[in-house]
């Protein structure tokens, strides 16, 4: 394979993750906050289709994209309602809610099915696509692919870098914590579930719009994709560059399959395509080793100084979940 | 910043039960208000109303001789109100700075350089070991309540109010504690100081006020008389059982040359003797290595070298499990007792049935039912059969923990048998102790309560970052020595003593 080659497929890489980021990061907001929003596979596709449907009949991509955030927004308003003001189990609405979208979306899909509609053009940055290597590489993406990158830095900034990041962490660690310190939970677990959820309604219309275009019903392919969402953001830590991470990888493994396939004549095609889910699986794994017993035993036979490096890359490999995540909170 | 409080017939009911009837209390300014009574007398719902978790049904709030509308803590933040929960309301994954400034109205940039400076300031004004950049879930119950009061002086409180600040903190950290309330106060700040032990109000507070089933029921002046506030707070006079001896019997369990690892601590070559019918006490600040030896000794940890024998019956209990113990008539009672200790959902009743274990597929109703009302008769627990045993108090938890105790029993571990109980509920709780005592079995117990120690044990070792003393006759120890000990001095002298015996 030729250096040429090779750019192109992880500029290629790169877009094919840009849905996957959009929706971990949207989650990773709101299980920040302390509200799991699990119907992130059923929205996805419900987007996916709503968004085409509204691009295809207004020829607007804008209004394609902004009727994936609102149908996001409205998904995750359903969770935050149940959960937060009626207390019911997010865990339960959500996996409701899973498989209510995607029947939803592929009946209300028939009659856009197979139609050719928009599709959000690349937008080469003028100079820096000139550049060799870089150029192609990130510049000659198209827009949602440059801004699934700022949403990953700003994530960041926002949860670890500013005030209000910091009390959103709060609120999804120990809300009874940050009430008493005078947080809104209630009003801030709202605001940031559905705003985790337009986020995350983007998703659909990248995939429908752009990276695969189109509305083919229960073959287009992202069945499945939202629940890996829900891996990654574990995986990640809960942690925007380490989810992106997650999101790379996975775009890569799924890239692997179809490009090994052909070298592969002797194994069922179905190995490769399935591989991409326990790989994910190992990984997870190997991160949280620093939590088993053992490891933290035989770190305690180590001298002074390496312990104490080596327990600071565990414990920063580590993943703790937001304590309080999925459960209610009652002021008072 | 001088703030007079003012709490102005406080009512505030919970479905039938009337937590505080009508309450009225004045504060002054600059000084260490002293709140006693009993679980459930209704101290933390006031507390709750002045900052702000609960609004009360009537009743109002002045502060310096101004209504103050306080619905949430928010409020109370405002009014210069702020409060020290029982468990430090922090957040234990963050670093001391992001917690010191989380919930601080400001820009949207956190400001961590100055908030930084800030905490390091107040730290080293009252003597505070505290490292801005560490992280909140490494340190001590004491230092995360240092963290929280040098939170709430910089969010601008000039009331402070401490709910049972001194349950799970070290001696030498109560001390700095006092000290720094005592600075506080001198400097105006109106102190709450919420308690139902009576030797910390007694040796803290310029004024105490006494609860009693949600009502005042009476106010003093040092020089506080123990027994006129014990007498307040129960309405009856209520006595320590004086000391008695018991002649050690056989030897119950006999630990030889024990060496335990953790991640944090390591222990070695420990032996100790237990008798029969004697109480061992276990002194330490947390985390020193009680815990970790007297969970071997029920057989939930494996000692690295050692032996562990129940002597009675010849037994060499080295490495067996937790249930060879428990058959061997070994007991054990954690201190978390609904997290480790009870079923979270199921009632009293259902309790008893699951300790008895029983024959047959089916739960016999009839015989369930005359036992629990049997059990919750003989050990005066406030509940009926059919009360989940989450809604308890935790005094009454712990009687129905010692209640599920089955017997004959040779050896009982309790690890904070009184933690968070009011005396009465200690002193019952220790009546039940020494009856088994009586009966032949042998007592283990930790506790962080040095006079509970000294009162109840008739010997003690005392941990020390994973080293423990010889036994030590109580009888020899008073307080300080033992405080002395803990904190790490005076080991030379029992260690020499020990090396000439």
């Amino acid at each position: 394979m030729t250096g040429d080659v090779l750019i192109v497929n992880l500029a290629g890489l790169l877009a094919s993750a840009a849905p996957l980021i959009f929706a971990v990061i949207g989650e990773t907001i709101s299980e920040r906050a302390g509200v799991i929003n699990l119907s992130m596979n059923g929205m996805i596709l419900l987007s996916a289709m709503g968004s085409f449907s509204v691009a295809l009949a207004t020829g607007s991509l804008a209004a394609g994209f902004l009727a994936g955030a609102a149908i996001g927004a409205l998904v995750a308003l359903v969770v935050a309602a149940a959960g937060i003001s009626l207390r019911q189990s997010q865990v339960a609405v959500g996996f409701v809610l899973a498989l209510l979208c995607r029947d939803l979306s592929y009946f209300l899909g028939n009659p856009v099915m197979g139609q050719v509609g928009p599709r959000l053009p690349p937008a080469p940055i003028p100079l820096l696509a000139g550049l060799p290597v870089a150029g192609p590489l990130l510049f000659r993406q198209d827009l949602m692919t440059y801004l699934s990158l700022l949403l990953v830095a700003g994530a960041w900034l926002f949860l670890f870098k500013t005030r209000p990041g910091l009390v959103l962490r709060g609120i999804g660690e120990k809300p009874e914590a940050a009430y008493a310190r005078g947080a809104r939970v209630k009003a801030l677990r709202y605001l940031y579930t559905v705003l985790g959820g337009a986020i995350a309604g983007l998703a659909g219309p990248i995939y429908s719009l752009s990276v695969k275009a189109g509305w083919k019903g229960s073959i287009s392919g992202l069945d499945g994709l939202g629940w890996i969402v829900l891996s990654i953001t574990i995986f990640g830590g809960w942690k925007p560059f380490r989810a992106a991470f997650g999101c790379y990888l996975f775009a890569l493994l799924q890239w692997l399959g179809l490009v090994l396939q052909p070298l592969l004549p002797g194994l069922p095609s179905q190995v490769l395509q399935v591989a991409p889910f326990p790989l994910m699986i190992l990984t997870l794994l190997l991160v949280n080793l620093g939590k088993a017993e053992w490891v933290e035993r035989s770190l305690a036979t180590l001298p002074g100084p390496a312990r104490r490096r080596l327990s600071r890359v565990l414990r920063a490999l580590n993943a703790t979940p937001p304590a309080a995540l999925g459960t209610p909170f009652e002021e008072d | 910043m001088d703030v007079r409080v003012e709490l102005r017939d406080i009512e505030k009911s919970f479905g039938p039960v009337k937590a505080n009837a009508g309450i009225s209390l004045d504060i002054p300014s600059g000084s260490i208000q002293g709140i006693l009574g009993e679980n459930g007398a209704g101290k933390s719902t006031l507390m709750k109303v002045l900052s702000g978790f609960i609004r009360p049904d009537s009743g109002r709030i002045l502060l310096d001789g101004k209504a103050a509308s306080i619905g949430s803590p928010a409020d109370a933040i405002r009014a210069g109100v702020g409060m020290l929960h029982q468990d430090p309301l922090d957040f234990p994954p963050l670093r001391l700075v992001d917690d010191f400034v989380l919930g601080r109205p400001g820009g949207i940039g956190p400001e961590r350089r100055s908030a930084a400076a800030e905490l390091a300031r107040l730290a080293g004004r009252f003597g505070f070991a505290l490292d801005p950049e560490g992280y909140v879930d490494a340190l001590t119950v004491g230092e995360r309540q240092q963290l929280e009061i040098l939170r709430l002086l910089w969010i601008g409180a000039r009331v402070l109010i401490l709910d049972e600040p001194t349950t799970g903190i070290s001696l030498p950290q109560k001390e700095k504690l006092f000290a720094t309330l005592r600075e506080l106060a001198s400097e105006g700040m109106t102190v709450l100081f919420v308690s139902h032990k009576l030797e910390d109000v007694e040796a803290l507070c310029d004024r105490a006020a006494v609860l009693r089933q949600g009502c005042l029921a009476g106010e003093a002046e040092p020089p506080f008389s123990s027994e006129a506030l014990v007498s307040l707070m129960f309405g009856k006079a209520v006595e320590l059982a004086p000391k008695r001896r018991l002649e050690p019997g056989r030897s119950v369990l006999a630990a030889k040359g024990v060496c335990l690892e953790s991640p944090r601590l390591r222990i070695q070559d420990l032996s100790l003797c237990v008798r029969s019918g004697e109480v061992i006490g276990l002194a330490g600040m947390e985390g020193s290595g009680q815990a970790l030896f007297l969970g071997a000794c029920a057989g939930l940890a494996r000692p690295v070298a050692g032996s562990f024998c129940l002597e009675a019956e010849g037994l060499d209990m080295t490495g067996r499990s937790h249930l060879d113990y428990k058959r061997a008539g070994v007991a054990y009672l954690p201190a978390a007792r609904l997290e480790q200790a009870l079923v979270p959902g199921l009632t009293l009743g259902e309790h008893f049935t699951l300790a008895e274990g029983g024959r047959g597929l089916f739960v016999d109703r009839k015989a369930a039912a005359k036992l629990a009302e049997e059990r919750i008769a003989a050990y005066n627990i406030k509940g009926r059969p059919e009360s989940r045993i989450e809604e308890l108090s935790g005094g009454n938890q712990q009687r129905a923990l010692l209640a599920l105790l089955t017997s004959p029993l040779s050896l009982i571990l309790v690890e904070h048998p009184t933690r968070g109980l009011d005396i009465e509920s200690t002193i019952y709780i220790w009546g039940k102790l020494k009856e088994r005592c009586a009966a032949g079995s042998s007592i283990v117990f930790i506790s962080s309560d040095l006079d509970e120690i000294l009162q109840y044990s008739d010997r003690v070792l005392v941990f020390f970052a994973g080293r423990a003393s010889p036994p030590l006759d109580a009888a020899s120890l008073d307080v300080e020595r033992l405080g002395g000990l803990i904190g790490g001095k005076g080991w030379d002298e029992i260690e020499g003593k020990a090396g000439r015996a």
